[in-house]
């Protein structure tokens, strides 16, 4: 299709990126890699253990977060001024996730009392 | 160190938030999509942050795992309510969302291939990745209605309630599964997760329509790509975040 030459624009289609494309699919690699340690964690972890495995897909999840952010998304490769204007209000959100969980903790000793 | 190659000259006493040049780098257009984004997950935050509040604020079911049976007495272990497959009539805990998380993932893989395509004015490659982005997207979203129909529907066995009668699945006033916020969230975190599938596969197809039409060719772009190529990404990321902490914490 492409080697047709009637079409009135002109075009220059460039060859694929090779380099490129064999990144993205490392980091998708990366992703699908996680994702299986995840599900390994969830059943070889007792639920016994519930801290470490909380942590675990916690940082699991912050990590994974990080590739598609700053890989898939670009971020990582954007300018400093732009990275950062997105990531320090997400510190805010993540103040407030503390902070909340903690209030229900407390919540619910009040109503139960342990 | 100032004075070597660079293109923007630059008045003294000037910085480059006066105007003429672009501090961030990007277009303004990409710019309020990363800044509409960023708006986007302080709602999810909300969302995931009251689940957060409400869950800690329940007590954990705290008994021996195998003996683990639906009460709205404390919250429930997420792989024992989330434990069905479409047509086998098994327990596969986790396996069916596991599904969909690999679904979601694969889609926005060949999206970035698309964008890389568009990088390369490459107009059939830009088509072919991005019909396997909606089709991903499509797929997702059957997986979901079907992952709803069952939570509403419920298990074979149901559970007891109060006077003695057995409930089945769930609405948003009563569910068999736990309390009845249990149920609320459910709905709520992955409703509004999955209306910005459906929003993003029709932002999709809108872009493969236009590429088929040449339209950014004729433009000399595909910068629309990107631009709905970063919502795309986000909908996967948010997806990440509800997995960890709806599903497997």
């Amino acid at each position: 299709m492409a080697h047709h030459h009637e079409e009135t624009t002109h075009v220059t289609v460039l060859p694929p990126d090779r380099e490129k494309i064999k990144k993205l699919w490392t980091v998708a690699g990366i992703l699908g890699l996680i994702t299986g340690l995840e599900f390994a964690v969830a059943f070889l972890v007792p639920h016994e253990y519930k801290d470490l495995r909380v942590w675990t897909f916690i940082l699991m999840t912050i990590v994974k977060a990080g590739y598609i952010v700053g890989e898939f998304m670009h971020l990582r490769h954007e300018a400093k001024v732009l990275i950062w204007s997105i990531l320090i209000p997400m510190v805010f959100v993540v103040w407030m996730l503390v902070a909340f969980v903690y209030e229900g903790m407390a919540i619910a000793d009040v109503r139960f009392g342990f | 160190m100032a004075s070597t190659s660079t293109t923007t000259v630059q008045a003294p006493g000037r910085s480059v938030w006066d105007g003429g040049v672009s501090p961030m780098g990007a277009s303004y257009g990409k710019l309020m999509m990363w800044f509409f984004l960023l708006s986007d997950a302080f709602t999810f935050s909300a969302l995931l942050i009251t689940y957060g509040l409400v869950r800690s604020s329940h007590p954990a079911y705290d008994g021996a795992v195998e003996a683990f049976v639906f009460s709205d007495q404390y919250w429930p272990i997420p792989e024992k309510v989330f434990e069905a497959i479409p047509f086998f009539d098994i327990h596969a805990p986790l396996v069916f969302v596991g599904l969909m998380t690999f679904i979601l993932i694969m889609s926005s893989v060949t999206m970035v291939l698309a964008v890389e395509a568009g990088h390369r004015m490459d107009r059939a490659a830009v088509e072919k990745w991005m019909l396997w982005t909606i089709l991903g997207g499509i797929t997702f979203l059957s997986c979901q209605a079907w992952e709803w129909a069952h939570f509403i529907h419920g298990t074979h066995a149901g559970a007891a309630v109060a006077e003695g009668t057995t409930f089945f699945g769930a609405n948003l006033a009563h569910n068999q599964y736990g309390p009845p916020d249990f149920a609320a969230f459910f709905f709520f975190i992955t409703g509004f997760h999955g209306f910005h599938v459906f929003s993003g596969v029709c932002l999709n197809f809108l872009i493969y329509f236009n590429t088929v039409m040449g339209v950014y060719e004729r433009r000399g772009h595909y910068e629309m790509v990107e631009k709905v190529g970063l919502y795309w990404h986000f909908v996967d990321l948010v997806w990440v975040f509800v997995f960890t902490f709806f599903y497997l914490v």
